[in-house]
């Protein structure tokens, strides 16, 4: 590396950070902020684990399987906080009528999506790093259980959060707040699909074609196997992982595409609230 | 700039306009409502593509090399805000970083200095008046101390001794670094007093260009307030009756 690549990288490492900065200034301070990311996941967590409790001493496979419903639920909120952590930073922007400010200055798209990913680990751990922490105080149910292949699945999820994330913030450019609902809603299009709490088997033979194209169904059939039989399938993982691949290159090229579709409209500067 | 056109649907918002900015000058942007300023501007700093034209920026083109040229210039404008809920200080550590500023602390103290915000470091952006905005943004747009400044409505919001302020820290800043500035403004006592050269805009194509006095010779008239409504009214025959055989107008 020459010294010129070597400046180069290190601004746009701190262009990455000031992305960073710029939204951990946000959470650290509101504490309101921080605790609304962890109470959806928590309460869930607790919901499901009920249905456990009442449902474990006449169902078999939940009694050998007791953290079956609070693992799936908890790795289901790794998806939907990893696609918020990118689509809500990016509404974030637009409230503040700061798009302007960032697409004027030397900031890279590469680096503003590395920035909004890293944002999203963040939001991630901490929105269902509470609901963990509450499952084994509450219940105690460690989502480590699961071992190594935890470390899998949590990535091929978090991928495919990432690749929604990017194609709600397209949206949000091309149509502005008024596709907000979107960030909320869109990851739930999919969630028949995905198998979270049942089999892919169970879904009527369209679906489940439709299921083999989302990353999502391969990694909760690849959790059932883990919790249910104590069998990691790397299979199902490797699928998750090439299609995570694809999604995550589409998520980014529809991403790209709207800014310069932005560009071309001339709505960087005037879009907000 | 060459060329530059700029066509909505079935709106042209800039028409083929053609310009040079002297380095080390400061050149205005005038026109009424509409009458392409922003637009302009906005192709300037890469936010809006063109249609039709080329743009070169500090040497560089902008269509193509955009990157390469944003690390020197920067820009306010009552387009875009800053996080609210960031203090004036985070705000500015932020930009800093994205600007690639050198000893970023010691920057923004002496901005904080120059523009008296030393007071509102830790507050909330969202909690200040327009006048403190305008301010802050000032200071943002020079963090980086660029070698172009675009400034759409600068001193908009600020009372007459903050804007007296703040024009004079602009013109000490351009004699000392050589800064080149774009200035689109309503304020036309401002115009007079900064700058070198003025752009007369109407329906997107430059319909004058001069020194305000030039400009104030060649109407007839005691002030540029009184030109730009000669020109904005569209009374460009009655108020300066060889413009047309000269060619001025495009």
């Amino acid at each position: 590396m020459t010294p010129g690549e070597g400046r180069e990288l290190a601004l746009s490492l701190r262009r990455i950070r000031a992305i960073c900065r710029r939204h951990m200034y946000l959470l650290l301070r509101s504490w309101p902020r921080l605790v609304s990311m962890a109470y959806y996941p928590t309460v869930t967590m607790i919901l499901w684990a009920f249905v456990t409790i009442y449902l474990a001493p006449t169902n078999s496979f939940l009694a050998s399987a007791p953290g079956f419903f609070i693992g799936a639920v908890l790795l289901w909120d790794v998806l939907f906080r990893g696609q918020l952590g990118v689509s809500l930073t990016f509404v974030e922007e637009i409230y503040s009528r700061n798009l302007g400010n960032l697409f004027v200055s030397p900031l890279r798209l590469q680096e503003l999506i590395l920035g909004q990913l890293a944002l999203s680990i963040v939001r991630t751990l901490i929105g269902v790093g509470g609901a963990c922490l509450f499952a084994w105080l509450l219940f105690r149910y460690s989502i480590f259980s699961m071992g190594l292949p935890l470390v899998a699945f949590f990535s091929g999820l978090l991928v495919f959060g990432w690749s929604i994330g990017l194609a709600v913030a397209a949206m949000l450019l091309r149509y502005g707040l008024g596709a907000e609902e979107l960030a909320w809603a869109a990851i739930f299009l999919i969630a028949p699909v995905s198998g979270v709490y049942y089999p892919i088997a169970v879904l009527p033979a369209p679906l489940r074609a439709i299921a083999q194209a989302i990353p999502a169904a391969h990694v909760f059939e690849g959790m059932r196997g883990v919790l249910l039989h104590g069998v990691f399938d790397a299979t199902l993982l490797y699928r998750a992982f090439a299609l995570d691949a694809l999604y995550l290159g589409a998520g980014v090229v529809l991403f790209a595409a709207a800014v310069h579709a932005a560009r071309r409209r001339g709505t960087l500067l005037q879009m907000g609230e | 700039m060459r060329g530059l056109v700029k066509r909505y649907a079935r709106v042209e918002a800039v028409a083929g306009i053609s310009f040079d900015v002297v380095a080390g000058t400061t050149t205005a942007l005038l026109g009424g409502n509409g009458a392409g300023k922003t637009t302009t501007l906005s192709m300037l700093l890469g936010v809006l593509l063109p249609t039709g034209g080329s743009i070169e920026v500090l040497g560089c083109d902008m269509l193509r090399e955009r990157h390469r040229v944003l690390p020197r210039l920067n820009f306010t404008s009552p387009y875009v805000d800053l996080p609210k809920r960031l203090t004036v200080r985070e705000n500015l550590a932020v930009f800093a970083d994205l600007y690639g500023v050198a000893q970023p602390s010691l920057r923004i103290d002496e901005l904080a200095a120059e523009f008296d915000l030393a007071p509102i470091l830790r507050r909330p952006y969202g909690e200040l008046s327009a006048g403190q905005r305008t301010r802050v943004s000032l200071a943002k747009a020079l963090l980086n101390r660029p070698e172009l400044l675009l400034l759409d409505e600068p001193t908009a919001s600020l009372d007459p001794d903050a804007g007296d302020r703040m024009r004079s820290y602009l013109e000490r800043y351009q004699k000392a670094s050589g800064c080149t500035m774009l200035l689109a403004s309503h304020n036309m006592g401002e115009v007079e007093r900064m700058c070198s050269d003025v752009l007369m805009l109407r329906a997107g194509r430059i319909v004058d260009q001069g020194s305000p006095a030039e400009l104030i010779l060649r109407y007839g008239r005691d002030s540029m307030e009184e030109v730009f409504l000669d020109i904005a009214r569209g009374n460009v025959d009655e108020a300066a009756p060889g413009l047309h055989a000269e060619g001025m107008l495009r």
